[in-house]
């Protein structure tokens, strides 16, 4: 079967949608965005990420018209936003408090937006009706906010922000109120409507989980700067520094002197008495040789006795074991002193497990298992 | 147990009965006697040593004379409805001056906030009695407003302030401006931010959000803030005979002629009386509309 796949940042005849020109904002003393440049592209759903104060709700909010850049420009389809005032943009945003009119009915806070625009009176009912129908709230529509649940709330502003049926949406941690369960529910009912309405999406979040289950592509913000924008999974498989190894899932940092072998691949002294690891990596050695070599928990394999045919393994005694259910996490002590976490898939029964506290083990991985960070 | 749940409520109630239900009976009671030359300038008089035939010679005669009297001379219900009219034009300028001033502090920053407040507050401090007589002191011919708008050029003949409705309407609005002020401004500070935010987003522009978000959402500030005003202005008597003329027609002044120039209690009670059950009406539409913000919330 012949499928298209959707990757407009990969093409080079693509133009973008949405494009930040050298945008910094300061309030005050203080920068919250510095110099950040970068593009999305229609039917996107871009996920910016990052820890709380990172600059990415302004980052957002200069997007919605909501905070000015105090350098730059942001285009949206070409044009200057700032061109535009905020209530002529084609961009809606979903808040993070969804700030509903308590005092309006949820049909009259989905049609609040329609009200203000050119379309027809009598067309507006049509519209909310279609927009209860997509966030299937139907039988819901006299009711005020006050007397629906969370989950249902959050339903109401999103239906409310798309109901203009705007280029652009805004979600500012859209789900951060619900629970769990509800939560990874809506993320996958949030990427559907996306889907079928082509809208490009625009979501801020703290949750890596929410942003890898979303995203088409995630930025990854660190005070104020763009530290990667890359798809879900060359995010987690291939981070470009340790920052966002470290902030992206669980990792292990080890930090050593890298050489090229003859060859082609990287031999990493990283302890004394210890055995030099190898790494299959094209990345650049700097001049003193000092790189971090990253190593997921999962990519690491647990035995009693040395493997023989690994191309790393090192020795240690378990210290710790978070059991999770589905996984099991072993904090192993290696005989150079460090400590790294294993993963391990619970596919038997806890009564059948093979390591406890204390145990001699091995940790053993491919060179093509980790990666070298040079940043 | 049951036994401790009374006497907790008795105690409230047995105020509510001493300071509120005795003396207004009492008021009743005079509404519906006759006056006399006599101290207590009224008749009849409840006295227990003549026993049963007592108590039947003093309901007997009671009766509605007072309040027909009233219906009869044109000058109580004109001082009713003029007292009405000066409460509700009084109660929409207070709104029109408080409301902007609530929205002010609501929006001034957190540091100024309590100052603003004091500010507003601060009035109460002095005597209410020296507050009107300040005003007198500013509205007279010779008071400081005439000077000053004489001394601007503004006018060259002073203004007949003092003794106008429109002295008296100054002295009402200033008096009752806290009180429109500081309900307002409670409501306008609950205001979540980010609903003003939404409004903008879906559309709207500055003015289409205040009257569509933030004057919806401070309505319970101003309903309550309109009674406030309008219900003790109502019966208002210090500000009307202290600011007002000839032509000031107020119940409140109505009231205390007949209580201490005329000295007719009987008439003055049905007077009170009547102005009671007037005053009711916009009483029970303000619970009303407290209970039904309560029940909303």
């Amino acid at each position: 079967m012949f499928m298209t796949i959707f990757e407009p940042w990969n093409e080079t005849n693509s133009k973008p949608f949405i494009e930040f020109r050298g945008v910094s904002k300061r309030f005050g003393a203080l920068t919250a965005i510095d110099n950040v440049s970068f593009s999305i592209y229609e039917r996107e759903f871009f996920a910016l990420l990052g820890p709380s104060g990172c600059g990415k709700t302004t980052l957002m909010r200069m997007l919605g018209g909501l905070e000015k850049p105090s350098k730059g420009q942001i285009f949206i389809d070409g044009q200057d936003i700032n061109t535009i005032p905020a209530n002529k943009r084609s961009v809606n945003m979903m808040f993070q408090s969804y700030a509903l009119f308590p005092h309006l009915t949820v049909a009259d806070n989905i049609a609040f937006g329609l009200k203000r625009s050119d379309m027809p009176k009598s067309e507006i009912p049509d519209r909310v009706n279609e927009m209860l129908k997509l966030v299937q709230l139907d039988n819901l529509d006299a009711r005020k906010p006050h007397q629906i649940s969370g989950g249902q709330r959050q339903r109401v502003a999103l239906a409310r922000s798309l109901a203009k049926a705007p280029k652009l949406l805004l979600l500012d941690e859209p789900l951060g109120a619900l629970d769990k369960k509800l939560r990874q529910e809506t993320q996958f009912e949030l990427v559907d409507i996306q889907e079928k309405l082509g809208t490009t999406f625009v979501i801020v979040t703290h949750d890596q989980e929410e942003a890898m289950t979303v995203a088409s592509r995630i930025a990854i913000m660190d005070q104020g700067k763009l530290i990667q924008i890359d798809t879900p999974d060359l995010i987690y498989e291939a981070p470009s520094s340790v920052r966002v190894a470290d902030f992206i899932g669980d990792v292990n940092l080890i930090e050593g002197n890298a050489q090229k072998m003859a060859n082609g691949k990287m031999q990493i002294e990283w302890a004394e008495s210890q055995p030099a690891l190898i790494a299959d990596s094209s990345a650049q050695i700097p001049n003193d040789g000092k790189i971090t070599f990253a190593i997921r928990p999962e990519k690491i394999a647990m035995t009693k006795h040395k493997p023989d045919d690994a191309d790393n393994a090192v020795e240690g005694h378990i210290q710790d074991i978070a059991y999770l259910g589905n996984v099991s996490i072993f904090k192993v002590r290696l005989t150079s002193g460090q400590l790294m976490n294993a993963q391990a898939s619970n596919t038997r029964r806890l009564s059948r497990r093979n390591f406890t506290w204390e145990d001699k083990v091995w940790l053993s991985w491919t060179e093509t298992a980790g990666i070298v960070l040079t940043k | 147990m049951n036994f401790r749940k009374y006497l907790f409520i008795l105690i409230p109630y047995s105020w509510l009965v001493a300071l509120f239900l005795v003396p207004f009976i009492i008021v009743v009671k005079m509404s519906l006697s006759d006056g006399v030359m006599a101290i207590p300038p009224y008749t009849p008089y409840l006295t227990l040593t003549e026993g049963w035939a007592g108590i039947t010679n003093f309901f007997t005669n009671l009766d509605f004379e007072n309040f027909i009297f009233l219906t009869e001379d044109n000058l109580y219900w004109i001082a009713y409805l003029s007292s009405l009219k000066i409460a509700a034009i009084s109660t929409v300028i207070t709104l029109l001056v408080g409301y902007p001033i609530a929205y002010g502090m609501a929006n001034a920053s957190n540091e100024w906030r309590p100052t603003l407040i004091m500010l507003v507050i601060l009035p109460f401090w002095t005597s209410f009695l020296i507050r009107i007589y300040s005003w007198m002191g500013i509205l007279s011919q010779e008071g400081f407003l005439n000077q000053f708008l004489l001394w601007l050029g503004i006018i060259d003949q002073p203004l007949t302030l003092l003794n106008t409705n429109i002295a008296v309407y100054i002295g009402i609005v200033y008096t009752y401006l806290p009180f429109m002020i500081l309900p307002i401004y409670a409501s306008l500070e609950k205001l979540d931010l980010s609903l003003l935010e939404a409004a903008k987003d879906l559309g709207c522009n500055r003015t289409q959000s205040f009257w569509l978000v933030t004057v919806p959402l401070s309505k319970a500030g101003i309903i309550a803030g309109c009674f406030l005003v309008f219900i003790p202005v109502i019966g208002e008597f210090v500000i009307p005979s202290l600011l007002g003329g000839a032509d000031t027609l107020m119940i409140g002044t109505i009231l205390w002629q007949e209580f201490f120039a005329n000295r007719d209690w009987p008439v003055a009670s049905a007077v009170a009386v009547i102005l009671l059950l007037i005053l009711m009406v916009p009483i029970i539409l303000f619970q009303r509309s407290e209970q039904k913000q309560r029940e909303a919330e």
